[in-house]
This record gives structure tokens, C-alpha cells and sequence, in this order.
């Protein structure tokens, strides 16, 4: 359904542009409907850059991004306009997602007044608490209130919610529980399995291995821009190929192991090179799995 | 708890509910209603009073009395005439060159920093070059080579050179607003730039911008009362820095006419004053946390 084809992301950084920094290297990926793709690394990785392309809130330098098959990067502001109403965002910093002097409902009346200008309101309102019950929130307890009055896990769920009330086919979701606690964390976690099951695509961004694990069929590990490992859950956390996922893999921490028990070394990783010459090509070593520069 | 009970008092509409908290607040009735008496009185003055004010009506260097409420001039004109006149002049250079600094600020400020880049490096590299003229010696220069020298003239000189200050500060805070992700989910909502500058960066800059606002107006009245002193006010009407240069010409310090400099002198204190406690009555308005705490 989304696919993203040999895609290049370089900032222009400097005085006039003078130098270039390149974010992503020749990333492809796809996303299937009632699918959950996770996207792995760590900070500074590209995998954010990944998120906000596919959202068209950044220019794709080189490569396209296709959607049931056109092309959809750089358009303009109707044809841009008509893509945001089948995909959709959630970012990491729920209280930086809500203009703070407003009321946090706002959200919703912007995608009222954006998308469905003819609905008359009170059917608007009838629609905005079938979603918020969809997203198991009580409708009385967060309409008419300031973000700074209401709790991350409960603004992350109204930006899901915003999401819905457009007839979305995929959601970039940018570490959207990374800033939650952990009991809420869960919830808003199985309310994306929920979504999955409706048929939509989810783009999982995450520095969180066990999240990936817990919520997606399929996984894409990334370093310095590049895709490093890719392939389904199963077959990647089980068997990873790649020494950088192996040192990610070893890295989580689990329940009942102190840091004293640890012994293993990280493996010596190749350092950051050149990012413009293209990344090592992935070779499928397993069905299902792809690894690069085997 | 308190949360609950604010938000039941609340009335309906954010516009209403920033006037309903404005007109509570004591520092914000307070400055307005000093800044609009002022303008009132420079305002509907006029009709009651002689329409020119350089006129010799009364006899010469006296103190305030029930004739003359401000006294006369050492020339024998009526100081209260004059200081109506004066009130009106100054809040039209006050508004005229208040508002082209602001309009040219804002454009010059939000385009900077919304678009950035190279847009932003052209514009930046010109507000730096009007920054570092020496307005005061360019102004001097303009001002002494205009045949007429009219009160709207010299708003118009001061508006096209106070503006570089309010464009850096809008572009450095438009800078980090744009960075949030609530403007980037206006850009899902599918919002036009503009209008994510107006409805989601404009609001929470809104005090500062009323400052800066204020601070024009404040800054053209002062800054037009310091060409005036000097000598370059208008030549074909009243300001209050004129009078304050009058006054200082013919000795009045020496001579103990306080009632000649006092006024204008005052006037624009209480202006500039009035307007500096609006402003800080109003960032309590603007931000719901200040409010509720």
C-alpha cells in the first residue's frame, strides 16, 4: 500500500547551504494494510526522518514514495492536502502535539473545518465522541480542557482519535509511547493492535526492541541512515545477522538479570563513513530476512 | 480540584474569556484607562479649545489659573491649549510609526523564520544592515533636508527604522514555535502556511507581540520627542516635544515656569509608563498557567 522506493534524505546545513548532512541512505520499505512495521535504531539513526518523509512534512532528496502505486512526494497543497486525509501522524511529545493557550479539542474542530466543513456540529460532536469512545476515553473528562490539564497517555489517545476521524489507510507512529509511563504505555500500545486489526497500516518508529517485538509482524533495523536488517519479527529478534542487532538484542534489559551478570562485550561495529557513497545492498540470507553486507 | 472549579466558571469563547480576564485585571484596566484618557483628551480637546495653539492669548510667563489651567508661555500662549494639540501629535506619531515598524517587522520576522533557509538569510542579512544605521543620525539627516517637516512625515521616517529589532525577536521565536509538533499537525490538518502562522505561532506570541506593539508606540512618541528637542520636530504643528524644546530654549528651567515643561514632560512618562503595566496586566490574560495559579 505505502511504499517507499530507494529513498535519499540530505539536509542542506551551513552558511547558504554550504554543506550537506545525509539522514537516510537508500531506505525501501513497504507497508502492507493491517500491518504493523516497526522502524529500529538509535538517535540519530534516520528513522525519524523516515516518519516525517512519509508524512511529506520533509522533502525526499532522491527516491519516491508511492502510495497504492502514484507517486506522492512533492505536490501541491490540494494534492497534499488530500493525501494527509489518508495518512496520518502521531508524534512523540504529546504535550508538544497540543497548542498550549488552546483547549485541547481544538484538534478536532481544525480536521472539521479542514476536511468536513459542510457537517453541522452537533453530528460533528456526535462523531468526535463515538471516536474518543473508540479509543476508550471518556468524552466529558478530556473535551473542553488544556492539554496541561490532562495526561500524556490521554492527549496521545486524542491524537489517535484525531487520526480516525479522517478515513485513514496509514499512521505514522513516531516513539508515540516513549514519553508514557509504563502501565499507560500498554494501553495505547494494544489500541494500536486494535488499529491494525481494522485494516490499517502502522509505521512504528521506536528505539524500543521489545516494543517492536510485542506489536509488529515485521521489523526494519537501521543505522547511521542505512537499513542494516530487515525482515519479520520472528525471524530477526531470533536470529539476528547483523552484529549491530545482535548488540541491540543483548542491550534489553530483562526483569530478572542485573547489570553485574553481564559479561558479554558489544561486537566491534564498522565506524560512520561516508555517507554518500550508497550503503552495502541487503541479501536475503533466510526467506523473509534480509541482512546487509553479508 | 481548583483546575475544575476555574474551568466551570469559565465563560464560553476564547475571545470573551480573554476580555472577561482583561477587564478583571487591575494592572491592564488600570494602564488603558490612563493611555485612553490621555487620547480622549488629545482626542475631543480640540473642539472645545482654540484651533491654533501658537496664538497670543494671555499675558505672558504666568502660573496656572482658572484662565489658563497650565499657565502661559513666556511667549503668552496658553500651555493647556498647546498640550492638547501635543497629545494629539504624538499619539499619531506614536500610532503612524508604531504601526509601519510593526507591519514591516512582523512580515519581514515571521517570513524569516517560518520559511528559513536561504529566504531567511537574505532577509536577516537586511535587518542587520537597518539595525546597525545609526537611525538617530539618518533620521537627522532626512528630517533636515524635508522641505515641510509634517507630523506624518516624520512617523513615516521613524516607522521604516525601528522595525530590524521586532523582526529579529519574531524570528527567533517563530524559530523554535515552528519546531513544535503541533504546527507540523496543522500541516496534517492540511492548513496553509499562512494560516498556521496566524492561528498557531501568532497566539502564543501574542503578549510578546502586544509588547512590541507598545514598545513602538512608545519608543516612536520618545523617539519623535527627542527630534523635536533637538530642533527637527514638525514645523507647522504642536507636538509635546516641541514644547519641551520651547521651554528648554527660553530658559524656563531658570526662569521657574515649571508649568511650561512639566506637562508634555509628564505626559509622555505617563504614556510610555501606562503602557509598559498593560503589558505585563495582559501576559497574565494570555497564559491560562499564569492565571490559574
Amino acid at each position: 500500500m505505502l511504499e517507499l522506493r530507494n529513498v535519499w534524505k540530505s539536509y542542506r546545513v551551513g552558511t547558504l547551504g554550504s554543506k550537506r548532512l545525509t539522514a537516510v541512505r537508500d531506505v525501501s520499505i513497504d507497508i502492507a494494510p493491517g500491518e504493523v512495521l516497526s522502524v529500529v535504531g538509535e538517535s540519530g539513526s534516520g528513522k525519524t526522518t523516515i516518519g516525517k518523509m512519509v508524512l511529506q512534512l520533509t522533502s525526499v532528496t532522491r527516491g519516491s514514495i508511492l502510495l497504492d502505486g502514484a507517486d506522492v512526494t512533492a505536490r501541491g497543497h490540494a494534492a497534499r492536502k488530500a493525501y494527509y486525509r489518508r495518512v496520518q501522524g502521531v508524534f512523540q511529545d504529546p504535550f508538544s502535539s497540543y497548542n498550549p493557550i488552546f483547549k485541547a479539542d481544538r484538534i478536532f474542530e481544525a480536521v472539521r473545518e479542514s476536511y468536513f466543513p459542510a457537517v453541522k456540529r452537533a453530528e460533528w460532536s456526535a462523531r468526535v465522541d463515538d471516536v474518543l469512545q473508540g479509543v476508550r476515553l471518556d468524552p466529558g473528562s478530556v473535551l473542553g480542557k488544556y492539554p496541561h490539564q490532562l495526561s500524556g497517555g490521554q492527549l496521545q489517545r486524542m491524537l489517535i482519535a484525531r487520526a480516525l476521524l479522517l478515513d485513514i489507510q496509514v499512521l505514522v507512529a513516531d516513539e508515540i509511547i516513549s514519553m508514557l509511563d509504563a502501565s499507560t504505555r500498554i494501553d495505547v500500545l494494544n489500541l494500536l493492535g486494535e488499529l491494525k486489526e481494522r485494516g490499517l497500516g502502522v509505521l512504528f518508529i521506536t528505539h524500543d526492541l521489545s516494543l517492536a517485538n510485542y506489536i509488529s509482524e515485521r521489523v526494519v533495523i537501521m543505522r547511521h541512515g542505512a537499513v542494516v536488517e530487515a525482515g519479520a519479527t520472528g525471524k530477526v529478534f531470533t536470529d539476528p545477522r547483523h552484529p549491530y542487532s545482535r548488540n541491540l538484542l543483548a542491550s534489553v534489559p530483562q526483569l530478572h538479570r542485573k547489570w553485574s551478570d553481564s559479561d558479554a562485550e558489544p561486537e566491534a561495529l564498522e565506524p560512520d563513513g561516508d555517507r554518500d557513497v550508497p550503503p552495502p545492498p541487503l541479501t536475503e540470507v533466510d526467506e523473509h530476512h534480509w541482512v546487509a553486507g553479508v | 480540584m481548583s483546575a475544575e472549579v476555574v474551568l466551570q466558571t469559565e465563560p464560553v469563547g476564547r475571545r470573551g474569556e480573554h476580555l472577561y480576564f482583561a477587564l478583571r485585571n487591575p494592572k491592564v484596566a488600570g494602564g488603558l484607562a490612563v493611555v485612553l484618557a490621555l487620547l480622549l483628551l488629545g482626542l475631543i480637546g480640540p473642539f472645545f479649545l482654540s484651533d491654533s495653539p501658537n496664538e497670543y492669548v494671555g499675558p505672558k510667563s504666568e502660573a496656572p489659573s482658572g484662565a489658563h489651567w497650565f499657565g502661559t508661555t513666556y511667549f503668552g500662549q496658553d500651555v493647556f491649549t498647546q498640550f492638547v494639540h501635543g497629545l494629539r501629535s504624538s499619539y499619531l506619531v506614536g500610532t503612524l510609526g508604531g504601526g509601519i515598524a510593526f507591519v514591516i517587522g512582523l512580515a519581514v520576522g515571521f517570513t524569516a523564520g517560518y520559511r528559513g533557509g536561504l529566504v531567511d538569510e537574505v532577509l536577516n542579512m537586511v535587518t542587520n544592515v537597518v539595525l546597525v544605521l545609526p537611525a538617530l543620525a539618518v533620521l537627522i539627516v532626512i528630517s533636515s533636508y524635508l522641505e515641510v517637516r509634517g507630523v506624518v512625515a516624520q512617523a513615516v521616517i521613524i516607522g521604516v527604522f525601528s522595525w530590524p529589532w521586532v523582526a529579529r525577536a519574531v524570528r527567533a521565536q517563530t524559530f523554535t514555535l515552528a519546531n513544535r509538533d503541533y504546527v507540523d499537525l496543522a500541516r496534517l490538518t492540511g492548513k496553509r502556511s499562512w494560516r498556521i502562522i496566524v492561528h498557531e505561532i501568532m497566539p502564543n506570541m501574542a503578549s510578546y507581540l502586544l509588547m512590541s506593539m507598545i514598545l513602538l508606540f512608545g519608543g516612536a512618541i520618545l523617539f519623535a520627542a527627542m527630534l523635536d528637542f533637538i530642533g527637527l520636530g514638525p514645523a507647522n504643528a504642536v507636538s509635546l516635544g516641541t514644547m519641551m524644546q520651547q521651554s528648554m530654549a527660553w530658559s524656563s528651567l531658570h526662569l521657574g515656569m515649571w508649568w511650561w515643561f512639566v506637562p508634555p514632560g509628564l505626559a509622555i512618562t505617563l504614556i510610555v509608563g501606562a503602557l509598559y503595566i498593560t503589558n505585563v496586566g495582559l501576559d497574565e490574560v494570555f497564559n491560562p498557567k499564569l492565571r490559574e495559579m
